[in-house]
């Protein structure tokens, strides 16, 4: 067992307790505006949407919870020139 | 006019229904008249952990339906004369129990017993939100674990929005009953300790219920510990939590089962 082993094992309320009071701080905040996440999401696609074609799915939103501060990442993928023709009409490759 | 007790958590397994018949058992036994109603619908135990499981013939949907009187439902206790049961239907479909009906079979309950309790199933669907609506005070059964830390915040949450108190701008008394503790384990830091789950739920304490052999002894024999262990730690604990319900200032003691010396906390339930 290795030193971070043995102290958890040792103190393992005190890890519990620390996790509770993270997570709870945030539910409480989320219980209060609900569905936040989503309707960012859906914001943020639109928005990038008036300048690029995005496929829906392919956004990826992830929210990371921290004891100072979250992040939250979103992931969009967005077509390369080349693939954008090839699906909007331009001339099409046939896979082999 | 009677006071509703709500007996809940979120959780299930922590020991809802068996705090319910024994602060039922313990406020009956001080003189309080005293109706335990079990809101689990389909899944009921309170029956079972009071030793009335063969004496149901009538059930809570039955007179919230209006088909029966609640005096022929109510089932009177062979020990304690003034604590009666009220059962959960084990048949009926779980949408069987109406707001309207609840709210008219809780006000009938009000005048005619000191103290409501309402035994709450696990989760936070309708039966859960039922038992809770039109409750005065809420016990929080809490064991010194994680995820019944976190579930008994969200169900501090849906007392201060969901019941009728809260809609009225009022507030249900919320307390904590931590069952399950282990002093010792809490001590070596390998459980969440007394101080840890009272500073993240933060609301007052009503009692330490230790874990125990005398609880799963007392179910065993189809009666509450405080009828069936009378002497034992967990009785004692319940029974002081009742004297804090009461409005008694009763210190409240971190027991240890098994020993004598039990450690007191000069701590004061609000």
């Amino acid at each position: 067992m290795n030193l971070f082993g043995a102290l958890t094992r040792r103190r393992s309320a005190s890890v519990a307790s620390e996790r509770l009071k993270i997570l709870l701080t945030h539910e409480r905040h989320l219980a209060s505006q609900p569905d936040l996440v989503p309707i960012l999401q859906e914001e943020i696609v639109k928005a990038v949407t008036k300048h690029v074609a995005v496929d829906p799915d392919k956004v990826q939103v992830s929210l990371e919870r921290g004891d100072i501060a979250s992040i939250l990442e979103i992931n969009i993928e967005v077509p390369t020139a080349s693939a954008y023709q090839k699906k909007n009409g331009g001339p099409q490759v046939r896979a082999s | 006019m009677g006071r509703v007790l709500v007996v809940t958590s979120g959780k299930g397994g922590v020991g809802k229904t068996t705090s319910a018949a024994a602060l039922g058992a313990a406020l009956a036994q001080d003189g309080q008249r005293v109706a335990v109603v079990d809101f689990d619908v389909g899944l009921r135990n309170l029956d079972l952990v009071m030793g009335a499981e063969r004496r149901v013939v009538y059930d809570f949907i039955d007179v919230a339906q209006g088909q029966v009187r609640l005096s022929q439902a109510l089932i009177r206790d062979k020990r304690i004369e003034t604590l009666y049961l009220l059962a959960a239907s084990q048949t009926r479909d779980k949408d069987a129990l109406t707001d309207e009906g609840v709210e008219r079979v809780i006000r009938e309950l009000r005048q005619t017993f000191d103290w409501v309790i309402c035994d709450s199933p696990a989760g936070i669907e309708r039966g859960a939100t039922l038992a809770m609506r039109y409750a005065d005070i809420a016990a929080v059964v809490t064991n010194p674990e994680i995820s019944s830390v976190r579930d008994s915040d969200r169900i501090i949450g849906l007392l201060d929005a969901k019941t009728q108190r809260a809609e009225c701008g009022d507030q249900v008394d919320k307390y904590l009953l931590l069952t399950r503790y282990d002093p010792v384990r809490a001590g070596r830091g390998e459980m969440l300790n007394l101080e840890d789950v009272l500073e993240i739920l933060s609301i007052p304490l009503l009692g330490i219920i230790p874990e125990s052999e005398e609880v799963l002894r007392a179910s065993n024999l189809g009666l509450p510990v405080t009828v069936g262990s009378a002497d034992s730690v967990p009785a004692r604990a319940y029974r002081d939590a009742v004297r804090r319900l009461r409005g008694e200032d009763v210190p409240v003691t971190v027991p240890k089962d098994g020993t004598l010396l039990n450690k007191l906390f000069r701590r004061r339930a609000a």
